[in-house]
């Protein structure tokens, strides 16, 4: 079970960033040991972040200041125009689980349904959804989780 | 012809040691951890090696809206101008970096961890190294 945890997530020593000569390793919690005890996933951290949290697995703080609003949104989003691909929906819940409205709204997009000119290749440039997928979030290669509704299935 | 086959065979070894190559690539994680963040953008300067940020260790325990709401970090790799001065005084870093949520300040090399010469960057990647404006 070790032995496959560590082959799964770098060692910090070797991890291409840390000087493995660095006080720090030894002492810093080495990815294995925190990730492996998560629900699994494919791809980014191989693991499932949204799953992880809507499982009680953790329990990240929401705030430091006590005075500070959390808030949640509990809407989906649908995004019709993606050519040939299934329709993209964007579930405000899972992202202000982890986000506050200001992060996305209004510095990268526009609360207003149609307002953002998204296509793939500014999100792969990094703007819009690119901001973090394929950074922190779940990354590009996972089409299928946001081009999620079969375009049938739209009502008119 | 025989020179022509041999060529062939000796094509077809090569063909076969670069997919074994491509294959043990995939199978092994040859990148840093996906999310971290090398900060250099004044510690090289100022004589201490680059300091390594986790995302995926602060995010077992943080949510992303404590630092990139509260406290102001920019969702950028090197675009927040953060001196150790600004982290001593509470900000940043030094919101939790106190000795009472985190380890404080006088753990230097916890952070300062970093090989010489690295950029300011999103590093580590499993399918895709991080988008293009990084």
């Amino acid at each position: 079970m070790v032995l496959e945890a560590a082959g799964r997530w770098r060692p910090l020593a070797n991890d291409n960033l840390h000087d493995p000569e660095s006080p720090a390793i030894g002492v810093l919690q080495e990815p294995a040991e925190a990730l492996s005890q998560l629900p699994p996933d494919t791809s980014g951290n191989l693991v499932n972040w949204v799953k992880a949290l809507e499982e009680g697995k953790i329990n990240p703080r929401t705030n430091i200041r006590p005075e500070t609003k959390v808030r949640i949104r509990d809407t989906d989003v649908l995004m019709t125009e993606t050519g040939e691909m299934p329709v993209v929906r964007f579930p405000h819940k899972a992202h202000t689980m982890w986000l506050d409205c200001s992060n996305c709204h209004e510095q990268y997009f526009i609360s207003k349904v149609g307002a953002n000119p998204i296509n793939m290749l500014k999100i792969l440039e990094g703007k819009y959804c690119g901001r973090c997928h394929g950074a922190v979030a779940f990354p590009l290669t996972e089409c299928k989780r946001c081009h999620s509704v079969p375009r049938n299935k739209i009502k008119p | 012809m025989a020179r022509f086959l041999s060529q062939l065979k000796s094509m077809h070894r090569v063909s076969r040691l670069l997919l074994w190559v491509c294959a043990l690539m995939t199978m092994l994680p040859l990148h840093a951890e996906y999310g971290d963040v090398v900060l250099n953008r004044r510690a090289e300067k100022e004589g201490m090696p680059p300091v390594i940020y986790p995302h995926w260790f602060h995010r077992i325990r943080f949510r992303c809206k404590v630092c990139h709401f509260e406290l102001g970090f920019e969702m950028r790799a090197g675009s927040n101008d953060v001196t150790m001065q600004d982290i001593i005084d509470g900000k940043f870093c030094g919101m939790c970096h106190n000795d009472e949520v985190a380890w404080g300040v006088e753990n230097c090399d916890l952070c300062h961890s970093g090989r010489p010469g690295m950029k300011s960057h999103i590093y580590g990647g499993h399918q895709t190294a991080g988008p293009g404006i990084w």
